[in-house]
């Protein structure tokens, strides 16, 4: 058979005709699923935080809420930590496929430009990744709530108590961009605060620098007693290791990782890592409710680890949104995104991993937030046994005081 | 003497030193690339993603053979270097008669393939690699804490660059390689094999690779990404050194290594993009390269 014009546009018409279809099918089977997009770094050097394991215990959250008349897809993406691929496939996620609610969204500047786009489509955007304050701050939006931790919460914990602990004079290495930034900003204003000075910084670029050497010198020149590194994930844990391997600890420097994961413990190993002080709102060790939450679900995360406060943050803000839609019918939650928001914000959260909390109007949802050290080596029982609890900060103090941010949305 | 240009000398020692050490990295894969690019014309985008196979067959005859950091130095540069042979054969060969962007492309999709393979099976958040007993602890310079394994990183990479000149320059196998970049055809008419010189050539490039990797594997985490990161600045250090020129791009490589180190004192969040901007400027004013042959 030869493939002559006129058959070729007549198929051509035809595939099109099908194509136009096509979304319009899905859109009818989907009125009665709610699809829940988790996006975040699956291939870079935050994906060992969130990552694969966040999509995990996404799905977990939905198998465990099971079938309320409704069902839940989890469909999952890679934003590479690029603001721009970050929104794209945002808009494609609403436009195209009919997400419903965007979860995770870790490093600030992607976390942003996500919010944005969720604000203008009108459509749910729960943040668990990403630590900049803003988002509730200056960017907060009705359509958005931040779920784990942000910068405020980590500079008031671990920079507060580094100060109190003698570490009055600063110099920060600072991730060169938003969630960097709002970290440095943050926590330099707890160390004035607290009659302590910042004496430098260094802005390193992002992502892509592997050496840290050059900074670490420089922070030494400065003769600060703390270095306050604000960056996460593996930008951290190569500080921390060359801070070691550069003899900056044994001349008595203190490090001050303002962002870390028990997964960053795990990588650096315990020897390297204890001493160090973090600051959390979920350990799996925390009490018995964690600990059952951590057994039903590690066999579904990355050799058997306990979740982290990012994937716990995932799983307990999906619960709370499928309560929410379950509350209010899918159809007007699939409506608007505000909507959703505003009953999640007009409920308690309750789960296992985070127990009791709540949901300010500004979208910060409030828990406490915990400071832990880093065990030495023979003071761990098994594995993973990584942190020993300093000291609690209620919900209502560990975050910054609505009135503060420059919300809109509190004025209103 | 306390300070030079505003900035506390020891700071500045300091990162000079430091510069050298990032810059023995350059040095050692542009030569690799300096050497492909001269022989076989190919612009070889799969060198970071060998280098970063270098560093993980170190890490492989650790875990699963037992076999520590001098087996590596000796066993994963063969190893890699007989892979790159076997891609040579395959692939690249079939490329020499066509122009160089083909090269590039093929190339640069044996980078992604490779890389993606590493990825799959050992993810990407990296892998602890050890710095061998006889390398640990470091030496107070008095202006900073020297470690050992990275002066011996600096040591090494002038050694084998070195002796990578002195093999292509002074001896009679370098000798053929030289003719055969110029007149491949007259070389082979008279007896020499040069198909196969090119693979050994390929071969060679591509150990060199590896050999940085094992020297990368106890400063950075072993990693799939560890060779994207560092491929493009190389590909700029061998632009600026003149594709091609062998001592250019030794010299270059140590040169922007201290460039960068310096720029990370004066303007920090410039030091990824120094090197570009010296390419754009070397590139209008040379186009050459700096030690190029027009």
């Amino acid at each position: 058979m030869t493939l002559t014009r006129r058959k070729l546009i007549a198929s051509a018409a035809v595939g099109a005709t099908f194509a136009q279809c096509a979304p319009r099918l899905a859109r009818a089977q989907a009125a009665n699923t709610i699809r829940i997009g988790v996006m975040n770094d699956q291939s870079g050097l935050y994906s060992y935080i969130g990552g694969a394991n966040g999509v995990a215990l996404a799905r977990a959250a939905a198998e465990e809420f099971g079938n309320r008349g409704f069902t839940v897809e989890v469909l999952q993406a890679d934003h590479q930590n690029k603001p721009d691929v970050g929104s794209n496939l945002a808009r494609q996620w609403i436009d195209r496929d009919g997400v419903d609610m965007i979860l995770d969204v870790p490093t600030s500047s992607v976390g942003l430009a996500v919010n944005q786009v969720c604000r203008e489509r009108d459509k749910a955007y729960i943040n668990v990744g990403s630590a900049t304050s803003d988002l509730t701050g200056a960017q907060c939006a009705p359509t958005t709530i931040h779920w784990v931790y942000d910068t405020y919460m980590l500079a008031k914990s671990t920079g507060g108590a580094t100060v109190r602990a003698g570490g009055d004079t600063w110099f920060f290495i600072t991730a060169d961009y938003a969630f960097g930034h709002a970290l440095e900003r943050d926590t330099a204003n707890f160390v004035r605060q607290a009659g302590g000075r910042v004496l430098g910084g260094v802005r390193t670029p992002f992502p892509g620098t592997t050496d840290f050497s050059s900074f670490l010198l420089q922070a030494q020149a400065s003769r600060a007693k703390v270095i306050g590194l604000a960056n996460a994930g593996q930008d951290t844990t190569n500080c921390i290791k060359q801070a070691a391997e550069f003899g900056l600890t044994r001349r008595g420097v203190k490090l001050a990782a303002l962002l870390m994961f028990i997964d960053d413990v795990h990588a650096l190993g315990q020897q390297t890592a204890q001493g160090l002080v973090m600051t959390e709102s979920f350990y799996w060790d925390l009490n018995d409710r964690t600990r059952a939450f951590t057994e039903r679900v590690r066999g579904r995360l990355t050799d058997r680890r306990p979740p982290n406060m990012v994937t716990a943050g995932n799983y307990s803000a999906v619960l709370h949104y499928l309560k929410a839609v379950a509350d209010m019918g899918v159809p007007a939650a699939k409506a608007s995104g505000t909507a959703v928001i505003n009953r999640m914000k007009a409920m308690p959260t309750e789960d296992d991993a985070f127990g009791r909390g709540e949901i300010r109007p500004d979208g910060r949802r409030i828990i406490p937030s915990y400071l832990f050290e880093v065990k030495k080596p023979e003071e761990s029982r098994g594995a993973w046994d990584y942190l020993k609890l300093l000291q609690t900060t209620p919900a209502e103090e560990a975050f910054r005081p609505l009135n503060e941010g420059g919300c809109p949305l509190v004025r209103s | 003497m306390d300070e030079i240009f505003g900035i506390p000398a020891p700071l500045l020692f300091g990162q000079l030193l430091l510069g050298l050490i990032n810059g023995a990295f350059y040095a050692m894969l542009s030569l690799g690339l300096a050497v492909i690019f001269g022989l076989l014309n190919i612009v070889n985008l799969a060198h970071g993603a060998l280098f970063m196979m270098g560093a993980f067959v170190a890490w492989m005859l650790l875990n699963y053979a037992g076999l520590g950091y001098w087996w590596a130095m000796l066993l994963s540069p063969v190893i890699v270097g007989l892979f790159g042979m076997a891609l040579e054969k395959l692939f690249i060969s079939r490329l020499y008669k066509l122009d160089h962007l083909y090269g590039l492309l093929l190339t640069f999709g044996l980078a992604l393939v490779i890389e993606g393979v590493f990825r799959n099976y050992y993810g990407s958040s990296g892998l602890p690699y050890r710095i061998p007993d006889q390398l640990q602890g470091a030496w107070d310079l008095g202006f900073m804490f020297m470690p050992v394994y990275r002066g011996w990183v600096v040591i090494a990479a002038l050694i084998f660059c070195l002796t990578t000149w002195l093999v292509i320059e002074k001896t009679r196998l370098g000798a053929y390689l030289r003719a055969a970049t110029e007149n491949a055809p007259l070389v082979q008419a008279f007896g020499v094999n040069v198909p196969r010189m090119v693979t050994l050539t390929y071969g060679g490039g591509v150990a060199l690779a590896a050999l940085a990797g094992v020297l990368a594997a106890p400063i950075y985490s072993v990693n799939p990404q560890m060779g994207t990161n560092l491929i493009i600045v190389v590909f700029a250090v061998v632009v600026i050194g003149g594709m091609g020129s062998i001592l250019g791009a030794v010299l270059t490589g140590f040169t922007l290594g201290v460039v960068e180190g310096l720029t990370k004192v004066f303007w920090p969040e410039a030091s990824a993009t120094v090197i570009f901007v010296i390419m754009a400027i070397v590139l209008l004013a040379r186009p050459a390269g700096l030690f190029g042959r027009a």
